[in-house]
């Protein structure tokens, strides 16, 4: 195989998004603190009446509690898939920035890579602010918790190179509709966010576990409320072995993409 | 170290598309100093060349030099040396035009002390000064083309790359950027053009390619290639009468018989100009110089491209 043309000079890439998400900081942190509070209201306070406990592991837990530590890892793949999908492709289709940065000593993976690198970085300044909220709403009750921060990145890298893949083989902004449809949106409603997978037939449940959003929810709850129904390890292996196939995917589909 | 070398040299370089051949198997020098043009009608393969020359298009086959380094192993460092002026608007919409500088010296690993510097000195060349802290999108046309070659520039390089930098100016834009231009290479700065404007490419180039169907038909300085495929002097009727016509087939004078117009070349010492003038020219006559034009459109022809 080719070298893969990685240098440290990438970050000149990432600096760039920081600087332009830091010219409007102010609105870039609303979405991540108000969005977790809308959620628990209408969920765990509108719908908790209905619901009452989950039964969660083992445990019996008030359902508020239940979906909490699941808004952290939703934030986590929407702030990288979104930004690897509609932000990635304006840039490299309507603002052309790519091909600015390919005249400089920058190679195509080094842009590529950054970019999935930002998406995680988004996914990891989302997931600072939830845990800040619902910790303070007491919904936090494990020091793991902080470890968040670190998986967060991970959940990032790995949802935000599933998305420069699809960055990298949807032919126009308004097609990323189809991926949301078939691959987000399912993954938000069936990974054990909004109610346990134990709950589902075995078949349903054996699919859950293909979700690399069912692997995030798992280890939030695990980081912050210190139970699960998986493993760590294989939730932590799985979401990395799904980021690196992803990765060398957005790489090989982007290339065919741009380089002519 | 430099003069060991050409700046650029490419050999037999080919690009193809599938089955298609955008340029095949061109060979060129660019020497230290030099404006090198690269003309030639739309699909001709200039920029499929060019990009070819920064390394964003990889060979199909032949090899492709800068600074003596083969592209396909040496393109790093050949474009940390290089300044590219692409075709399209490709300024950070996301960023100030002080920011677009900065951020992109940042591409190049400079120093934050010298990319500042840079920038401030850039700027101010470019009259943008005043603009500093403006967005790009509230820039005009010729602006935003400024600030292009302006960052083109940041990295200090000893080749710029221009790709049409001055289609779709206003004439005084256009003038300003010549300027800036022809004070770039008076400073020894070597640069290669792409245009589609001949009198651009008379007044900046040293010497040019003409392209078509990705081969190249002739090369030579502008006044060169004028005096062989042009003539000095140019005569252009309109609505030729059948004797003029008759007149210049039997006399075996270089020309084209266009629908409404004859275009006879010929030359300022020659005695038919006098004569054509003479007998035909009651009106409707044109007597002019020959131009690049002339040049252009006498190898490529006339018919659409596109």
């Amino acid at each position: 195989m080719k070298s893969l043309d990685l240098s440290w000079r990438l970050f000149g890439v990432w600096r760039r998004n920081l600087i332009v998400y830091r010219r409007i900081w102010k609105v870039n942190f609303l979405v991540p603190l108000f969005e977790p509070l809308f959620y628990l209201a209408a969920f765990g306070v509108g719908l908790s009446g209905l619901v009452g406990e989950v039964l969660y592991a083992g445990e019996e837990i008030s359902y508020i509690r239940f979906i909490a530590p699941a808004l952290l890892a939703t934030a986590i793949m929407f702030n990288a898939f979104f930004e690897t999908t509609y932000a990635s492709f304006v840039r490299m289709y309507y603002q052309k920035t790519f091909d600015a940065m390919l005249a400089t000593p920058l190679s195509l993976n080094e842009v590529i890579t950054a970019e999935i690198v930002w998406g995680a970085t988004k996914s990891l300044l989302a997931a600072a602010i939830i845990l800040l909220v619902i910790t303070s709403l007491g919904f936090v009750n494990s020091p793991l918790a902080l470890l968040v921060l670190p998986l967060a990145f991970l959940g990032g890298l790995a949802f935000g190179a599933a998305g420069m893949f699809f960055t990298g083989i949807t032919p126009s902004i308004d097609m990323f509709n189809l991926p949301i449809f078939l691959f987000v949106t399912p993954l938000f409603l069936f990974s054990g966010t909004f109610f346990p997978v134990a709950g589902l037939p075995p078949w349903a449940q054996n699919l859950a576990l293909l979700s690399p959003l069912y692997h995030l929810v798992e280890l939030t709850r695990y980081l912050t409320m210190g139970s699960m129904e998986a493993g760590a390890l294989t939730s932590i292996g799985y979401l990395a072995v799904f980021a690196l196939v992803f990765y060398f995917l957005s790489l090989k589909t982007m290339r065919r993409r741009l380089i002519k | 170290m430099s003069g060991e070398y050409p700046i650029v040299e490419a050999e037999e370089v080919t690009k193809k598309f599938g089955l298609f051949t955008a340029v095949d198997r061109v060979s060129l020098t660019v020497r230290k100093g030099e404006f090198f043009g690269l003309l030639g009608p739309n699909g001709a393969g200039k920029t499929s060349v060019i990009r070819m020359m920064y390394g964003f298009s990889p060979l199909s086959a032949g090899v492709m030099k800068v600074f003596g380094l083969d592209i396909a192993t040496g393109w790093r460092e050949i474009r940390q040396q290089i300044g590219v002026c692409q075709q399209d608007n490709t300024l950070d919409p996301d960023l100030s035009v002080e920011k677009n500088l900065l951020v992109f010296a940042g591409y190049y690993r400079l120093a934050k002390s010298l990319a500042v510097e840079r920038t401030a000195e850039l700027l101010n060349f470019f009259a943008l000064s005043h603009k500093r802290q403006a967005q790009v999108y509230h820039l005009s046309g010729g602006m935003a083309r400024r600030l292009m070659l302006a960052r083109a520039l940041i990295n200090d390089p000893r080749l710029v790359i221009l790709d049409e930098p001055t289609t779709g100016l206003d004439p005084q834009s256009r003038h300003q950027v010549w300027d800036k231009l022809r004070e770039l290479r008076a400073r020894g700065l070597t640069m290669v053009l792409t245009t589609h404007y001949m009198e651009e490419a008379a007044i900046l180039c040293d010497r040019l390619i003409i392209m078509d169907r990705g081969m190249i038909l002739v090369e030579g300085s502008p006044e060169e290639l004028i005096g062989i495929y042009a003539g000095k002097s140019i005569i252009e009727v309109e609505t030729p009468g059948p004797e003029l016509v008759a007149f210049v087939k039997q006399q075996q004078v270089r020309h084209e018989e266009l629908p409404t117009r004859l275009i006879i070349y010929t030359d300022e010492e020659d005695q038919l100009g006098r004569v054509i003038r003479e007998r035909f020219c009651f009106e409707k006559c044109i007597f002019r110089h020959g131009t690049l034009e002339d040049v252009f459109l006498r190898l490529t022809g006339r018919e659409l491209r596109e």
